[in-house]
């Protein structure tokens, strides 16, 4: 885009707060990138000659006579083949000391598609890990985050799908991600041979907040490009998108907004799913598949972050540290894959939606026999049944370190039913059982 | 002259007007930026300046900024030719836009115009013609419908001439209708209402009684919802609503289907158009796709257009019922309309209600919900709408403003449950929390005995009796453990999960068990109550819930078999003899 023959400067500021400023200036439009003494910025408001601005890196040492001047345009990224193995900050600007990226320059944060012209998502995302494949089959045009205390192993249960799911790129968004995991991502692509379908947009915990309100937007246009264009499977992964939510909220805030639930903006549901809904599958093939994390507070989901995230996302995925085996698990009860009947027993073998529920439905009541046990109780010959098998599941099923095909994981289930039930206990249906019973 | 105004402030879709003439509440006006027209609706007027609500993004919107004003609220164009097709919530037709990304400030045409219909008079010259009047008919997908006189026609007219039988365009003129002044209006086939006014040319709206069938056991059994009644589902995320919904909207005995997906995600919508085109219509054998309409506003679209798309959705809705159809209208969410609402008003910088919602949120909703209903028009024929809405409630917590509201006006309550659906245990629907208060209707009562036979009601209420001291039981049985009970007791509690596993529990995804006719419903019911008021003999409880076990299973291989074949025959051989081994007589 060529640069406008005449560029206003403004040089006076009326107010400043910590993540905004407001000035008198005339012939701007609304959302159009701003630099005020050099430091990126948005409209975020005009009323009347008076614009308030958004500054992206705050407004610390914006002297009131500070340089002020309109771009004209949305902020933009360019797009093409050069994204590849490259690592950006939240303004798209290279940050792995590689030259500028040379391409089509689109707005970020575009327009939605048109739901006609989506195609219902049909496509199985293999990881290996049961919990997820079996329980929880997880889709391309899917989005579903996983939501995690912060002392959970998330990220690195990511990275493992992430590198082990058949996608053309995989595109990393962080969001106030400590610099010791985002060195463990770069190590992780490097080491693994896969930068060349890498792409990252990082803002780490040393990058200003507000900044991160970028980073979505940003990995979410560069997804666009290659399945629109390229009809490429992208998978976009985000995290942490609760540390997205708080950046929000500090704008609200310093924009006098009446906050909602939990100091949360009111416009928190409509500002998620608009990141969210840009997972697709295009018909000609092409899709785009999130896979976010929330992080939670003291594994409280009714906070407003993981609620509203859990009505936008297809599913959410819990992990659990599982005290009888000692290792972390997909939880089976709270995680949930809303797309997973699209494929469950149509990509997969016919008996996996039967045999996952009947699964589920015992290892709940070895959950029961363990309160039983817990409060004292004695135990029937069927609750200490349910009990050994629910260690067995644990352990060859849900547990992270996993990594099965599906027919194997509906082998191994069906194998620990024979072991420690008879059918009727099960529930399944009588031709599944006649088949697979062993 | 129309009136003008210009853009004075922009936040995020409210903007600024300064106006140059009058100018109505609701009034919708165009903004012109960069060659795209912003349609926007007036939400607040104060002298010259005027308060609009964008449609659309407002990105690069400016100060100075022209807008037109319309002279009309928001409306929506009513004919022929609607069914299957996929508006969005302004009726926009999705298919007719062009390329895969939604443009800013592209309408589409809701109509078809060049397509021909066979229209049959049914009025003659001289008539009478009162407001929603019968003129004539067209046959869309087999559908009989109504061409109809202007909805709120006032004044006394007469029909100067009708269209001969023949092929028609929409647009053409089908009827000239005189009044007493001698003022002529020519009408075609095209009606207009504005989507916020409720459509009440009808004689009376008395009690709804018939019983709606959807298949679903837990309602049609436990908790029945009639023709022109109203329900709302609330939940918590991942209990299944837009399963529920979607079973009821494919199942339901009902001319016309109206789904408004209102702020959900796209991919739900894009399920209903992939899957709704192959489905067939358990009661009239033809594709699903036929009778129904979607309104689709999805979570990424514009809010403002989010809150207006259940009106459109209502409208519609209103338009079938005044032909004398049964309109089933579904809302989901109803939560993410009222989270629209409480967007507009945070802008506005209103004083906030409960958790920051409009003041007069109760009002709203129970003024949409009261357009739903079962009415006699105006020539005696009966028409309805069934509305169902869902709401998500944030954080799963029902003592929030939009489920405490909906529960004032909305007669059946389906409560979606995490437990039970932690539990697997669908559909969701907590039995004892949940209610209809229509089958407290005597005129319910007297409908369902004519259907089904004496004692239905009874059965009922006794199996939902069951199912609570069921629930008591389970509660004394973890407190006192399984020894500290009474035999009788584990008896009392498996017949509750009896009740639970075969009638309440349904597979939606299982071809035979997703979809229960009432005859079958009758029959299982019987069947459950038959053994809930058997006495059997046990030594100890290991051998209850051994006996009761094996009961569910055959109970449930019964379900997932076609009614009356061969194989349900036999598992109910197998039932009836673990049963006679086991009773007492």
């Amino acid at each position: 885009m060529a640069t406008e023959a005449f560029q206003k400067i403004y040089t006076k500021i009326n107010s400043i707060t910590k993540a905004t400023c407001s000035l008198k200036a005339t012939g701007v439009g609304y959302d159009e990138l701003a630099t005020v003494n050099g430091k990126l910025a948005q409209v975020v408001k005009i009323m009347g000659d008076e614009v308030t601005l958004q500054v992206f890196e705050g407004t610390g040492g914006i002297p009131t006579d500070a340089e002020v001047v309109f771009l004209g345009k949305a902020p933009t990224l360019k797009v093409s083949d050069q994204l590849t193995g490259r690592f950006f900050n939240a303004y798209g600007n290279p940050i792995d000391g590689g030259p500028e990226v040379e391409g089509k320059e689109v707005e970020i944060g575009g327009p939605s598609v048109n739901p006609v012209r989506r195609k219902q998502p049909s496509e199985l995302i293999a990881t290996g890990i049961a919990g997820i494949d079996m329980n929880n089959t997880l889709v391309t045009g899917q989005k579903i985050p996983f939501f995690a205390d912060p002392d959970q192993p998330y990220n690195q249960v990511m990275a493992n799908v992430a590198m082990r799911a058949e996608t053309d790129k995989i595109i990393l968004g962080g969001m106030g991600m400590t610099n010791d995991d985002y060195l463990y991502f770069k190590n992780l692509f490097s080491n693994a041979g896969a930068l060349d379908r890498i792409i990252c947009f990082m803002n780490t915990t040393e990058d200003p907040a507000v900044e991160r309100l970028l980073i979505p937007d940003m990995a979410l246009t560069a997804a666009e490009y290659f399945a629109v264009e390229k009809n490429q499977k992208v998978l976009v992964l985000l995290t942490d998108m609760t540390m997205y939510a708080d950046a929000l909220s500090i704008v609200s805030n310093r924009m006098d907004q009446i906050p909602s639930k939990d100091s949360m903006p009111g416009s928190l549901y409509s500002d998620l799913a608009k990141i969210y809904e840009k997972a697709v599958q295009f018909p000609a093939g092409g899709s785009i598949t999130i896979i976010a994390v929330t992080t939670l507070s003291g594994g409280d989901i009714t906070h407003a972050v993981p609620d509203n995230t859990g009505y936008i996302t297809e599913g959410q995925l819990f992990l659990r540290r599982d005290s009888d085996i000692g290792k972390v698990i997909v939880d089976p009860f709270r995680s949930l894959s809303r797309l997973k009947q699209l494929v469950a027993g149509k990509k997969t073998r016919k008996d996996h939606p039967q045999v996952m529920n009947a699964a589920v439905r015992l290892y709940a009541d070895a959950a029961n026999a363990k309160t039983k046990l817990e409060n004292g109780f004695d135990l029937t010959d069927y609750d200490k049944r349910t009990l050994s098998f629910a260690k067995d599941y644990s352990d060859k099923l849900l547990a992270i370190d996993v990594n099965l095909n599906t027919t194997e994981m509906l082998n191994v289930t069906w194998g620990l039913f024979a072991k420690y039930f008879k059918p009727e206990e099960v529930n399944i249906r009588q031709e599944l059982v006649d088949t697979y019973w062993k | 002259m129309a009136t003008k105004g210009k853009v004075t402030g922009v936040i995020a879709n409210m903007v600024l007007l300064a106006v140059d003439g009058p100018v109505a509440q609701n009034e919708i006006c165009y903004i012109t930026t960069g060659g795209d027209r912003l349609m926007a609706e007036v939400i607040k007027i104060n002298g010259a300046k005027v308060y609009v609500q964008v449609f659309e993004s407002t990105r690069r919107l400016k100060i100075g900024e022209e807008a037109e004003f319309t002279g009309h609220m928001l409306e929506v164009s009513l004919a022929p030719g609607m069914l299957s097709k996929n508006y969005d919530g302004l009726q926009n037709d999705l298919d007719k836009m062009e390329g895969v990304f939604l443009k800013r400030g592209d309408y589409t045409n809701p109509l078809d115009e060049d397509r021909i219909w066979k229209f049959e008079p049914l009025m003659k010259k001289g008539d009478k013609v009162g407001a929603a009047a019968w003129l004539g008919s067209v046959d869309e997908n087999n559908q009989p419908l109504k061409i109809m006189a202007p909805f709120g026609l006032k004044g006394s007219w007469t029909l100067k001439s009708i269209a001969a039988s023949g092929e028609y365009r929409i647009t053409d003129t089908i009827a000239v209708i005189v009044n007493d002044e001698g003022e002529e209006k020519a009408l075609n086939m095209i009606q207009k209402w504005p989507v916020r006014v409720a459509m009440e040319d009808y004689k009376q709206k008395p009690r709804p009684f018939k019983l709606l069938e959807t298949g679903v056991r837990t309602i049609d059994t436990l908790n029945p919802i009639v023709e022109g009644g109203t329900g709302f589902i609330p939940g918590p995320f991942g209990t299944g609503k837009t399963v529920l919904q979607h079973a009821i909207s494919k199942q339901a005995e009902a001319d016309i289907v109206i789904i408004a997906a209102c702020g959900e995600r796209a991919n739900e919508v894009v399920e209903i158009f992939t899957e709704f085109p192959e489905l067939i219509d358990p009661h009239t054998g033809r594709k699903l796709m036929e009778r129904t309409i979607i309104i689709a506003n999805t979570s990424n679209m514009p809010v403002a257009a989010r809150e207006a798309s259940v009106y459109t959705a209502m409208t519609l809705a209103e338009y079938y019922r005044a032909m004398g159809l049964r309109v089933l209208l579904m809302a989901d969410s109803t939560s993410r309309w009222a989270q629209a609402l409480r967007e507009m008003s945070n802008r506005m910088e209103e004083l906030p209600g409960p958790d920051a919602f409009p003041m007069d949120i109760s009002s709203i909703i129970a003024n949409f919900y009261s357009r739903a209903g079962y009415v006699i028009l105006n020539n005696d024929k009966a028409g309805s709408i069934t509305f169902i809405g869902t709401v998500s409630p944030a954080g799963g917590n029902l003592k929030e403003p939009v489920t405490e509201n909906t529960k004032k006006v909305a007669r059946c309550f389906y409560a979606l449950e995490q437990e039970r659906a932690d539990k697997k245990r669908y559909p969701a629907v907590n039995p004892i929390d949940s209610y209809s208060k229509y089958i407290e209707y005597p005129e319910f009562k007297e409908f369902i005995t004519g259907r089904i036979g004496d004692g239905w009601i009874e059965m009922v209420n006794e199996a939902k009796t069951r199912l609570l001291r069921g629930k008591e039981i389970a509660e004394q049985i973890n407190i006192l453990g399984d020894d500290g009970v009474p035999v009788d007791y584990h008896v009392t509690f498996w017949k509750s999960e009896l009740i639970d596993y075969v009638v309440l529990q349904q597979d939606a995804f299982d071809d035979v068990d997703a979809v229960t006719p009432l005859e079958r419903q009758q029959e299982i019911l019987g069947l459950v109550t038959g053994i809930c008021r058997s006495e059997f003999d046990f030594e100890d409880f290991t051998e209850v819930n051994v006996f009761f076990k094996k009961a569910i299973n055959l109970c449930k291989q019964m379900n997932y078999s076609e009614y009356k074949s061969d194989k349900y025959n036999t598992y109910y051989k197998q039932l009836e003899e673990l049963l006679a081994a086991k009773r007492v007589s």
